[in-house]
């Protein structure tokens, strides 16, 4: 056990280096590779959607043809396959891809580098978590092949359909077991991390956002994910062993009573299931807040507005997002005592989300604003993020969410969260971050023409998602057009839908630049935006060990434009707080 | 710069713990959410229920009080067993931890031993997790705890046998790796001593 001092020595092989490394950046850099090519994954599924409901039962071309006849019969799409798509989706956007982006890739990449560590607190345990994600993701992607195909009982897996549906959603309870065991090893080990590896000078006061950002997502994915554990393993005893956790008595399928004891409560599986999903709502924007205050405060040269607003508001939101669970659930029944507590709960935890918000902007003002590419998605960010958390504010009013529940609506609030929201901030952390994972710049031009052309036809996809479902339209149907209220929003559809196409499209112009400047991107020094934060003391792309020498911290995360000095940022590492003298010497390297 | 993990034997100056403490107290509390979990589950069906146990009876006739009993006398001396073996690491004594450390495994032997005649005789009589929610519960609980005390045996008997040689190479961490795993041990006999009332007696 004596190798954990001497065990990273300078001939590793390749398998070492770069399959089972214990090195933060490399299992970052993993951890994001793996995260986005599920997310294309995962939007494709959606891409082939969007071509039933903007066109309902006509062949789809090309494509039909190739997925086979059980998907596809005659190349139109069966609504078994339909449903799979739909629950696929969201599964491998939520756990296969956002969460793995922005806690497994930024988090392993950017946080031991900002608190000025070595590594993460347990480097094997690092390796251990992804090398559990990436099998939960790949079983999850097995399952379509399966007799039955793949789940299909929606993201949530609501019983008891999920306990009676094929085969595939026992498998999505595997891949969900290993998913959830991953997120469950980083957190430990981040939360170790940010308390006990904090450089010299490093106090709680001085941490950029982002790790605040992260520390409180980490006690979120610690606490909150366990009981969607415990959730899953007693779905696997209802489709495995025969048990009625969920299965109420006498239920009736398909017109014969089903044989089993009974007795269960399928609300019980809501709670579970949105005991972790709702803060797992804010473990897709809190790692997001962080990138977009990072960004924030390098391109307007100024320091964050209300930095310790935006941590104690962190603080609160991570606090209250354990008890708003059921403003999901206003529809069940489940009694008005209830509902009016966590409609009460609901309305508080978005005062600390408006103050985020709030401050974000008010670092704007008054701001010389580079527009970089990382900028603009970061200010993008804004008001969709702004979009997305206003329109919730209706749903977490029981009044008002029993006409909008399950409708259209509901699908563009969280995506106008998740989608311009926590993905535009994920995509302004590639952006800033690139340079410090490769040594080179992504370029430039191909970064803006991504950025308008997403910004753009991410709009025309959910906006007018807004108006169908305050028409009336349920998500989750097959035809939209089967409901005289739905037919009067199906041009809508096929806006959307062409939207939908075109932000694909927009994605490949991303996806060139992504591997044209690994090659060809301007190559960059240490701290090639200027910033001040302790990433980039350290060469780019960093060593094993990240820095040359043991940093220490001088002075607050965002000290930009400081009166009196040369330069107009003042690095943490910087002991004179004078521009771009550094303490590290760049001997040794 | 080739860096060593700080903290990873000597305590961290504000927090007075080294980092596989604090892991293990974190694991530790997504474990209380995991059973926390199973234990609301458990009340929620339970109180929904007409009758508990569903097909009536006393659930102190339907388990074995006595064995149940014995199993939780067994486990707290398990425990006491895992903190004398972590006091002989404290005084020096790698032949006391050893002792000591044997007597903990033995001891959770025991446990799934007894564990192993209490399932089949609810097998035997045709008492399946799929019979009624009162044995689904019984068995799913029980089960996870049981997986638990297999998880404490593989850690122990590798801290017994090849772990044990790090105690040549730096005592103090092999004492801490020997504390941690006492806190994970301790939490499993925990969960037990809830278990065993809320299952076999109420």
């Amino acid at each position: 056990m004596s190798d954990h001092a001497h065990a990273e020595h300078h001939e590793m092989p390749f398998w070492r280096k770069y399959i089972f490394s214990v090195d933060h950046k490399v299992i970052g850099i993993q951890y994001a590779v793996s995260a986005l090519v599920f997310l294309l994954v995962g939007f494709s599924l959606m891409m082939i959607m969007r071509w039933q409901l903007a066109y309902p039962g006509q062949p789809l071309p090309i494509l039909g043809k190739i997925l086979g006849d059980t998907a596809m019969p005659g190349g139109v799409m069966a609504p078994e396959f339909y449903n799979q798509l739909g629950a696929m989706h969201g599964t491998i956007m939520v756990f296969m891809g956002v969460v793995p982006l922005a806690v497994g890739g930024f988090g392993n990449f950017v946080t031991p580098l900002q608190i000025g560590a070595p590594d993460m607190a347990f480097p094997r345990l690092n390796m251990i978590s992804y090398w559990a994600f990436l099998p939960g993701g790949l079983i999850m992607l097995a399952s379509f092949f399966v007799q039955g195909g793949a789940a299909q009982s929606g993201w949530t897996s609501y019983p008891p359909l999920s306990d009676i549906a094929p085969a595939g959603q026992t498998i999505w309870c595997f891949g969900m077991v290993l998913l959830i065991t991953s997120s469950l090893l980083g957190s430990i080990n981040f939360i170790v991390t940010i308390v006990q590896l904090r450089a010299k000078g490093l106090t709680y006061w001085r941490l950029p956002f982002f790790v605040h950002a992260q520390l409180v997502t980490a006690f979120l994915l610690l606490l909150a994910f366990p009981p969607l554990e415990a959730a899953t393993v007693l779905q696997l005893m209802d489709r495995l062993a025969g048990t009625s956790f969920f299965l109420p008595s006498g239920l009736v399928v398909s017109g014969e009573q089903l044989k089993i004891a009974g007795g269960g409560n399928p609300l019980l599986w809501q709670h579970l299931f949105w005991f972790l999903a709702h803060p797992e709502v804010y473990v897709l924007i809190l790692p997001a807040m962080g990138i977009v205050a990072e960004v924030i405060a390098n391109n307007t040269r100024k320091p964050l507005w209300g930095y310790r607003l935006l941590v104690y508001s962190v603080v609160f939101v991570g606090f209250m997002s354990f008890v708003v669970w059921a403003h999901h659930m206003f529809m069940t029944g489940m009694g008005t005592t209830m509902s009016t507590f966590f409609q009460t709960t609901t309305m508080i935890i978005s005062v600390p989300s408006v103050i985020i918000l709030t401050c974000f902007i008010m670092s704007l003002y008054g701001g010389a604003i580079r527009f970089t590419t990382p900028m603009l998605f970061a200010t993008a960010f804004l008001p969709m993020f702004a979009i997305g958390g206003l329109t919730g504010l209706p749903l977490g009013l029981t009044a008002s969410d029993i006409y909008l529940h399950d409708t259209f609506y509901v699908i563009a609030h969280f995506h106008y969260v998740v989608a311009p929201g926590t993905l535009f901030a994920l995509f302004a952390g590639i952006y800033y971050w690139y340079p410090k994972a490769t040594g080179r710049k992504l370029n430039e031009t191909l970064g803006k023409i991504h950025f308008w052309a997403s910004f753009v036809a991410i709009n025309f996809v959910f906006m007018p998602m807004f108006f169908q479902g305050m028409a009336g339209l349920s998500r989750r149907l097959y035809d939209p057009t089967i409901y005289a209220h739905g037919r009067g929003v199906q041009a809508l559809n096929v806006v959307i839908s062409w939207g939908a196409w075109g932000l694909g499209l927009a994605q490949l112009v991303f996806i060139v630049n992504f591997f044209l400047s690994l090659k060809s991107g301007a190559r960059v020094a240490e701290n090639p935006w200027n910033a001040t934060t302790l990433e980039w003391a350290t060469p780019s792309p960093p060593g094993h060990g990240n820095f040359l020498t043991e940093p220490v911290v001088y002075r607050e995360p965002y000290e930009y434009s400081v009166p009196g000095k040369a330069n107009d940022f003042s690095p943490q590492f910087s002991p004179e707080g004078d521009g771009p003298a550094r303490p590290q010497p760049r001997g040794g390297a | 710069m080739e860096t060593a993990i700080p903290h990873l034997v000597e305590p961290h100056p504000v927090t007075g713990i080294p980092n596989g403490k604090f892991g293990i107290w974190l694991f530790l509390a997504s474990e209380v959410m995991l059973f926390g979990a199973l234990f609301s589950s458990y009340v929620l069906i339970r109180v929904g229920a007409p009758h508990w146990p569903p097909e009536g009876g006393l659930s102190s006739e339907v388990l074995n009080v006595p064995l149940g009993t014995f199993n939780t006398a067994v486990l707290i001396t398990s425990s006491i067993t895992m903190v004398l073996a972590w006091a002989s690491c404290k005084m020096g004594s790698l032949p006391k931890f050893k002792l000591w450390m044997a007597a903990t495994v033995g001891l959770a032997l025991v446990f799934l031993v007894v564990k192993y005649f209490e399932y089949s005789d609810k097998f035997h009589h045709g008492h399946f997790p799929s019979h009624d929610n009162f044995y689904g519960i019984y068995f799913v609980l029980t089960g996870l705890h049981g997986l638990h005390i297999v998880g404490g045996i593989v850690v122990n008997t590798y801290l017994l046998t090849f772990g044990s040689k790090l105690w040549n190479v730096d005592r103090e961490w092999f004492t801490n790796r020997v504390e941690n795993a006492g806190l994970y041990w301790h939490f499993v006999d925990l969960v037990w001593i809830f278990l065993f009332p809320s299952l076999y007696l109420l």
